[in-house]
């Protein structure tokens, strides 16, 4: 039984080092001396008493240890990532918050001081505009694009690759590419269209456009491929029986087809609705946010093309009122969850119905 | 429909596809055509291959890369460090957490499936402010600093990519039969063995699928590293770095596309390798 006793020693040592290191770190933090080394006592500790647990010679509580000590890193992260600055930033958007102190708690006032801020409303109906048109037209040019690339032609590898191939790319680097793109290479052609001689990136209402352009541009491909993947669960033999029924191109499309990929329509009208609802990096990139709008509610704005998200940075990074920020993001969390369940909501009923 | 008319749909097809696959391409030809030029030649003809010259654009790419505010090598390295660690932490420990909440089916482990999967709604926006004030907060109190830190980024990003992770491998791990486990556990297997030794070489396509999904985010993500960071701390990644770049600067073109050109080649690189597995695994990722 030597093996165990070394097990056990070994465990015992683990332990030892580990929740004594723990303890000491944490005192050292708790009572604001300065060491440096003792965010790595810290780690050590921890990672020895997991070790210590994880060697430990016992029978009965071993899955239960594995179980912890498997799911431990994880879960640590994900809480300090998500779930402390979740609720911590609900909290703060009750208060005075400036990033780095909480002053008092104000209650609704950062609400309504948002409700009350043309930019941000003018935002919201934006995004508002921007999320509905977008999600028709990458859901329907995302669905002409599968079909063309279901068809048995030629050179149908390299279609798919092709227009997936934007999805690669990083929305900064994207909107830097485009930009140069509007503003400098075609401006000859908007020149002649729109009888302008400067970037109509310019021109808050084409501006809008531009970018859903690009953000066409970047996704159709995407959600191309899902809706491929969708169309070749259709059953070939369903197909011949409608073809020997004598139904014509147009029927099998939206009797069959449709119908039977409705779950794949679901899928992608969730995915690009959450995606246009948080896109950021296009709009930081493209225009910034900025363009002129000469009347809404009775005022000019300068931040024509700005959606919520960029809004919500500006507010909080740029113009430093972090309460007020967070009251907005609290605000686009509770837009976007309602959104998203009503989505799946309809989405459901539509399935069952078909 | 006769044959005749057939081959006519066909050709057509394929015509309206070519069209469109040269739209998609035209914003990379235009990105390639003028990170060949002199600045002069940007503005004299932005569309035409005028002027465009191999020198030109070994002499741009070198202007980027010695730039002293871009810092190209570093962001470089950082980007790569960031991904590829976070990558790994992600597949090892989403692993060892799908496969314990699928196996064990306590409340606790049904309870933190649900809470990861709920999570998956949040946007990054409403946790970003107070993850910056976490992060600081937490820094300070165990002396290692999470802001301004590689660690500290990749840390945010196993929490971030967990809920992901997780949510798609445990769809993947139901599927194993639990009497494999159970075999190996009757013939003396430890629970870790049975995880390091048998489930965890089988969840190999899935974790192709999973790298592929977390990669293509973190390597393009801008907002997370440039919070964490800071548009002008030393510690940058690419995405970062080329928005301080065209921010401190009177706009120079030829240099901006030269180092879009940059950012964007290890990512086609790696697509053209690997073009099948992306794209199954961009699929994958969505339908589950």
């Amino acid at each position: 039984m030597t093996g165990n006793t070394s097990k056990k020693a070994l465990s015992l040592v683990l332990l030892g080092v580990g929740i004594i290191s723990l303890v000491v770190s944490l005192v050292i933090d708790f009572m604001g001396l300065g060491f440096d080394f003792r965010g790595y006592l810290l780690i050590i500790g921890i990672l020895g008493t997991l070790g210590g647990l994880f060697t430990l010679p016992t029978e009965k509580y071993h899955r239960n240890i594995v179980n912890f000590v498997f799911l431990f890193p994880l879960l640590f992260t994900f809480g300090v990532t998500v779930i402390i600055p979740l609720v911590l930033g609900i909290g703060y958007s009750f208060t005075d918050w400036d990033g780095v102190m909480v002053g008092r708690f104000v209650g609704l006032d950062n609400y309504i001081q948002a409700f009350h801020q043309t930019t941000f409303l003018y935002s919201v109906l934006l995004t508002a505009l921007f999320v509905v048109i977008n999600m028709i037209l990458v859901n329907l040019v995302a669905f002409l694009l599968a079909l063309l690339c279901s068809s048995k032609i030629k050179g149908v590898g390299f279609f798919r690759a092709t227009y997936f191939l934007p999805n690669l790319i990083g929305g900064i680097v994207l909107g830097y590419i485009w930009q140069f793109a509007f503003s400098k290479a075609l401006i000859g052609i908007t020149s002649k269209i729109f009888g302008m001689e400067y970037s109509i990136l310019s021109e808050t209402n084409l501006a809008f456009w531009c970018i859903i352009i690009v953000y066409i541009w970047q996704y159709a491909g995407y959600i191309m491929l899902i809706y491929i993947t969708g169309l070749n669960t259709v059953p070939r033999e369903v197909l011949e029986a409608s073809a020997i029924d004598g139904a014509n191109a147009w029927s099998t499309l939206f009797q069959i087809k449709i119908p039977m990929i409705a779950s794949t329509i679901t899928i992608c009208t969730f995915l690009t609705l959450t995606n246009a609802f948080k896109m950021f990096d296009v709009n930081l990139s493209l225009t910034g946010g900025n363009g002129s709008v000469e009347n809404f509610l009775g005022g000019s704005l300068t931040n024509g093309t700005e959606m919520l998200a960029l809004n919500i940075y500006t507010t909080a990074i740029n113009k430093n009122n972090y309460a007020l920020g967070q009251a907005k993001a609290v605000l686009f969390f509770i837009i976007l969850t309602v959104v998203s369940i009503v989505q799946v909501r309809i989405s459901n009923k539509k399935e069952v119905e078909m | 429909m006769n044959r005749e008319e057939r081959k006519c749909f066909k050709v057509i097809k394929f015509i309206i596809g070519l069209l469109i696959a040269i739209y998609v391409l035209l914003p990379f030809y235009l990105l390639v055509v003028n990170a060949c030029k002199a600045p002069l030649a940007i503005t004299k003809s932005p569309v035409s291959v005028e002027g465009a010259s191999f020198g030109q654009l070994i002499q741009n790419l070198k202007d980027v890369i010695n730039n002293v505010h871009f810092e190209f090598w570093y962001a470089f390295g950082s980007s790569v460090i960031i991904t590829v660690v976070s990558l790994v932490l992600l597949a090892l420990f989403g692993s060892m957490a799908a496969w314990v909440i699928c196996r064990n089916k306590t409340k606790w482990s049904t309870a933190i499936y649900y809470v990861f999967i709920a999570s998956m709604i949040i946007p990054f926006q409403a946790v970003m402010l107070a993850l910056i004030s976490t992060f600081r907060d937490a820094g300070n109190f165990i002396g290692i600093p999470m802001l301004r830190s590689i660690p500290g980024t990749i840390f945010a990003y196993c929490g971030f990519g967990g809920a992901m992770t997780v949510f798609i491998l445990t769809g993947f791990i139901k599927g194993i039969p639990y009497e494999l486990e159970e075999a190996a556990s009757i013939d003396g297997c430890s629970p870790e063995a049975v995880f390091f030794r048998i489930i965890f070489p089988l969840l190999k396509p899935v974790i192709v699928t999973v790298t592929i999904l977390n990669g293509m985010w973190i390597w393009n993500d801008y907002l997370l590293p440039s919070l964490l960071l800071g548009s002008s701390s030393s510690v940058k990644t690419l995405p970062v770095a080329i928005q301080s770049f065209v921010g401190s600067f009177v706009v120079q073109w030829n240099l901006i596309l030269a180092a879009a050109l940059l950012t964007i080649t290890p990512m086609i690189i790696i697509f053209l390798l690997a073009q099948k597995q992306i794209i199954a695994g961009m699929v994958d990722g969505a339908i589950k």
